[in-house]
């Protein structure tokens, strides 16, 4: 059967040595390329795979209140992942991981079947923010499980339910736009930096340089021996601000949950002591990456959590207005002569204006004007100054101007006079329109700020101070636009005048005045009550009285009545009246007398169970001297072994602890 | 026909050739795996290699011409094995390719047919005495490789698969293709090519897309490839004595699919082109054994190995360089793997028959 059978064709067998001979010269030459002619650029390759650039993070300087006591501060948060290119079977480990971070089991299965279509390089974020227990977890299964491993990044830890939201603003990753603004240009992707409020005013100084490391690492990312080039992070510096916590812990309580915002400020130095805004926002939210849904709540609110109200609302003064008047009438030496007999309303060009007191107030001169808010004395007032004379006053004691405070997006408002009218709408200012305007009603447009300013001023023979928030001590120069203390102005006022309308407000709070009802004994605190109509009373009656338009409350007061030491601005948006505002704004002073004098202000209670306190809350702690009182901003715990936790005790109302 | 053979007529050069190799791959494996979860796996694959070769001497004490008679029943077995691997087989990988054995050992069938395959070849041709090649011959010798070429790529397993075609095509170029007829044939296959591509599993297309743009996607699919050239580059001409690619485990299996990778990291050119020789040696003595084989089926049997041993090392050195596909093809003798030392032993087992028989008569 296979006998000496024909022989194969000894010409195909030669080409088949030939074939072999021919790929492995295909062969040769590929390894000649790689190993020869590039071996230079795969070598660099190899290099480039191994050596990585690790950053070191820098944590961002602390935000302090005026006493050094921590308002912000940072934490080391921790993430968990899971690396997909170690060779484990990652669905069978799903369950002790699960438990070990406290996790439903099923989620993790589904988040590694989600991420099994994305490369092997892309870890999966298992949980932000673990708990020390379930970092000694991880710890303690890196044999059992490899794939297990954490990130660690510093975030800010904001005082719980929007307290101080406004001014403190908020951190994010730099966004493209960011990028490209003047000041911005040396930061990087990624790059955590303020977006808003004294975050993004600061950034610069509370902002760190980040390090780095230049390590060996195996094909998991995992480092391997020692660096080979450390270069430290450079934390970010901490930020003194004006604020005193006492008493802005007092605004936020006094304003509550009411619409609205809430200044005091040493009108010696414009130092803000306390500022709120409502409604308000948690900026913990965005601490990690805010939630699109909690984003799109906060912008289309009609309430605009997001605005800080007492830089940025721009609204009619009211008869807060009528003390610029009044100094501009002394000024101008029509008030002192002044006398007007008011009757519940006043004719100019043919119009009926009316007072808000219907059955008038009979005779009337500038002190009881003031103390009685009398519409008709400032009509008249206004129709003897006339726009362009009130406007020169009100432009000198700032209002309609940016103040210079150092918070971004400081809002202008408006101060009309007849040039701007023409420049705004190319029409002839009325002289009716003047008449309006002597009650702070009209296209006047203020901001609190502004106003506080403005108020402050008057009380302080003429003292025109900048505004601020932080202690620019230690601040490079030129950093701010407006130096807080050389562009301090005075503004020449008679003295007899500010003597006399001073005087006059500090009656607004007895008896007489506009609001008795905001009287604190004790304490002698001069102020004026302004509520603003956001339309015309006819306008508002065809809306059947609709609450959103309701008449805006506003108060600036301060104490004593004479070079005051501490001024308060109230706005309380749907107050109706101004002593509604005044009450709020009195709280605050008393507050701040309180402190003066050292009087115990508020009781504080240590929580029942003791141990565990939300993240990002203020509270007070026992402090080395054994001062139960000691109030603490921002320091937290999550639930840490008795051994290093302080005895957390709760601020009042800001219900950090729980 | 005579029994009288004799050990004596053993091609030791050949063995030796084989030995150098396999150590070079037992060093390199011990290497690759040093300080990894498969440490220690060289010495299994000291005991395959050791299992090998007795394998290797039973086969060849085997007349290979007892084996070609009962071929057809070896083949049945074959496509027998490859059906219960579709049906038991383990699913690894996504594949099944695998099926348990007792004792804990996985047993890949699709090796042991290439095995049968190379007999049955070599029994069609033998039997055909004719130099012309019909239509005919040519569609049944391709269904002999062809049915268990489709089953395996059900598996799937496409590389494996492919490894059969040259068994097929050395066949038909010896057996005496005429040129028309391999011209039809590329033809038929260059039009064949989308219907495939249209049948493929998407890792499959994944991998030959990133054979194509290996950097589109470095630590996708494309992944090996650059990780593999990465290693082999920066061997350079003599050598990276840290080994790092490999070491640090940013080379992917590096004891098994890409071990001629690790060895060119660690032994730069110069040790590459020195196992390209020995393959290259190893090679030009099995075709000398076909020239001097006693009959047609001897020569078939022995260029069957031939056409299996290049087509393997063509594919698993190609994709190492970059010039192919990453398609899961071991380097015979080299990469660590029990199925794949198996078959190289027992094919070299036939190939020491059929000399064995040269001067017999």
């Amino acid at each position: 059967m296979f006998g000496r059978d024909e022989k194969l064709s000894p010409v195909r067998l030669t080409a088949v040595q030939y074939v072999i001979l021919a790929i492995f010269l295909l062969l040769a030459y590929g390894l000649w390329q790689l190993q020869v002619s590039q071996s230079d650029y795969y070598s660099a390759a190899a290099e480039e795979n191994r050596v990585r650039n690790v950053p070191i993070l820098a944590p961002r300087g602390k935000i302090l209140d005026h006493n050094g006591r921590p308002i912000v501060e940072n934490y080391r948060s921790l993430t968990a992942l899971l690396l997909r290119d170690s060779s484990r079977d990652l669905k069978a480990d799903a369950d002790l991981i699960a438990q070990g971070l406290n996790l439903d089991p099923k989620e993790v299965r589904d988040k590694i079947r989600r991420f099994s279509s994305l490369p092997q390089y892309q870890p999966i974020y298992l949980k932000e923010d673990i708990t020390p227990d379930e970092e000694a977890f991880i710890e303690a299964h890196r044999t059992e499980l490899p794939e297990l491993d954490t990130i660690m990044a510093y975030r800010r830890l904001y005082p719980l339910k929007g307290f101080m939201a406004h001014l403190i603003g908020y951190v994010g990753e730099v966004s493209e736009d960011m990028l490209n603004q003047p000041g911005f240009e040396l930061y990087t992707p990624g790059d955590v930096v303020g977006k808003s409020g004294v975050e993004l005013q600061y950034n610069q100084i509370l902002m760190g340089k980040n390090g780095s490391r230049r390590v060996v690492v195996d094909s998991h990312g995992r480092e391997v021996g020692k660096p080979l080039e450390e270069k430290p992070a450079e934390a970010g510096k901490d930020l003194k601000l004006t604020i005193d916590i006492d008493l802005q812990i007092a605004a936020e309580e006094a304003i509550g949950d009411k619409n609205g915002a809430l200044i005091a400020m040493d009108p010696h130095t414009g130092e803000i002591l306390a500022m709120v805004s409502r409604p308000t926002f948690d900026p913990n939210d965005f601490a990690i990456r805010i939630k699109r849904g909690d984003w799109n709540k906060l912008v289309t609110d009609p309430d605009k959590p997001l605005l800080n109200k007492a830089i940025q609302a721009q609204l009619a003064p009211g008869s807060t207005f009528k003390i610029l008047m009044a100094t501009a009438g002394w000024q101008e030496n029509i008030a002192q002569t002044l006398n007007v007999h008011c009757n519940g309303g006043a004719e100019f060009f043919g119009r009926r204006f009316g007072c808000w007191v219907k059955s008038g107030h009979g005779e009337v001169d500038l002190t009881k004007a003031i103390y009685q808010s009398c519409d008709v004395f400032f009509y008249t007032l206004a129709n003897k100054l006339g726009i362009d004379r009130i406007a020169k006053y009100a432009t000198t004691f700032g209002l309609g101007q940016k103040t210079g405070i150092d918070l971004p997006q400081e809002a202008t408002g408006v101060m009309p006079s007849e040039e701007w009218k023409l420049r705004n709408f190319r029409q002839k200012w009325f002289a009716g329109e003047t008449i309006s305007v002597g009650i702070g009603q009209g296209a006047v447009a203020v901001t609190p700020v502004q106003l506080i300013r403005a108020i402050s001023a008057i009380s302080m023979d003429g003292r025109m101070v900048v505004p601020h928030v932080a202690d620019p001590t230690g601040l490079p120069p030129n950093y701010l636009e407006v130096n807080h203390y050389t562009d301090v102005k005075s503004v020449p006022v008679d003295e007899n005048g500010w003597n006399l309308i001073t005087d006059a407000m500090s009656r607004v709070l007895l008896p007489e005045g506009t609001a008795p009802s905001a009287h604190i004994p004790g304490i002698d605190i001069a102020g004026k009550t302004g509520s603003a109509q956001v339309v015309s009373l006819a306008t508002r009656a065809k809306h059947q009285n609709n609450e959103d338009l309701a008449q805006n409350g506003w108060f600036v007061g301060f104490t004593p009545r004479r070079s005051p030491d501490v001024v308060v601005c109230a706005l309380f948006q749907g107050g109706e009246h101004g002593k509604l505002a005044a009450r709020l704004a009195t709280q605050v002073i008393k507050a701040y007398v309180d402190k003066q004098r050292r009087q115990p202000t508020k009781v504080v209670e240590k929580p029942a169970n003791g141990g565990k306190t939300e993240i990002g809350a203020l509270w007070t702690s026992p402090d080395e001297q054994g001062d139960n009182d000691k109030l603490q901003g921002g320091r937290f715990l999550i639930g840490r072994p008795k051994r290093s936790a302080p005895l957390a005790v709760a601020a009042p109302g800001l219900g950090g602890v729980n | 026909m005579s029994r009288n053979i004799s050990l004596r007529d053993f091609d030791w050069t050949l063995i030796a050739f084989v030995l150098i190799i396999c150590t070079l791959g037992v060093i390199e494996i011990r290497s690759a795996t040093l300080h990894t979860k498969f440490a220690g796996v060289h010495v299994k694959q000291m005991y395959w290699i050791a299992g090998g070769l007795i394998g290797m001497f039973v086969v060849s004490l085997l007349n290979y011409h007892a084996l070609l008679e009962r071929v057809h029943w070896m083949y049945i077995v074959a496509l027998a094995s490859l059906m219960s691997v579709l049906i038991f087989g383990q699913k690894y990988l996504g594949a099944r390719r695998w099926v348990k054995l007792p004792g804990g050992n996985h047993f890949q069938p699709s090796e042991w047919v290439k095995l049968v395959l190379i007999l049955a070849v070599a029994k069609y041709f033998s039997d055909l005495q004719h130099r012309e090649l019909t239509w005919s011959d040519f569609i049944k010798a391709g269904a002999i490789v062809g049915v268990p070429f489709i089953m395996v790529m059900g598996q799937p397993d496409l590389g494996t698969a492919l490894t059969y075609l040259p068994i097929a095509v050395v066949g038909l170029f010896l057996g005496g293709v005429r040129w028309k007829q391999a011209a039809v044939v590329v033809l038929l296959a260059g039009l064949a090519m989308p219907l495939a591509w249209h049948h493929m599993k998407d890792y499959q297309k994944q991998r030959l897309t990133s054979f194509i743009a290996p950097d589109a996607d470095p630590r996708g699919a494309g992944y090996h490839v650059k990780q593999s050239k990465i290693a082999v580059g920066s061997g350079g001409i003599w050598g990276s004595n840290s080994g790092s690619q490999t070491r640090q485990g940013f080379l992917p299996e590096p004891h098994t699919d890409f071990i001629f990778a690790a060895f060119s990291e660690e032994h730069g050119f110069v040790g590459a082109m020195a196992v390209l020789l020995l393959y290259f040696i190893v090679l030009m003595r099995l075709t000398q054994n076909a020239q001097t084989a006693p009959d047609r089926a001897g020569t078939f049997i022995v260029m069957g190995v031939v056409a299996v041993l290049t087509f393997h090392i063509l594919v698993n050195i190609g994709m190492v360089v970059g010039f192919m596909p990453v398609t899961g093809i071991p380097l015979p003798l080299m990469s660590y793997g029990g199925s794949s030392v198996l078959f190289m032993f027992l094919a070299l087992g036939m190939v020491m028959n059929v000399r064995m028989h040269r001067f017999v008569n």
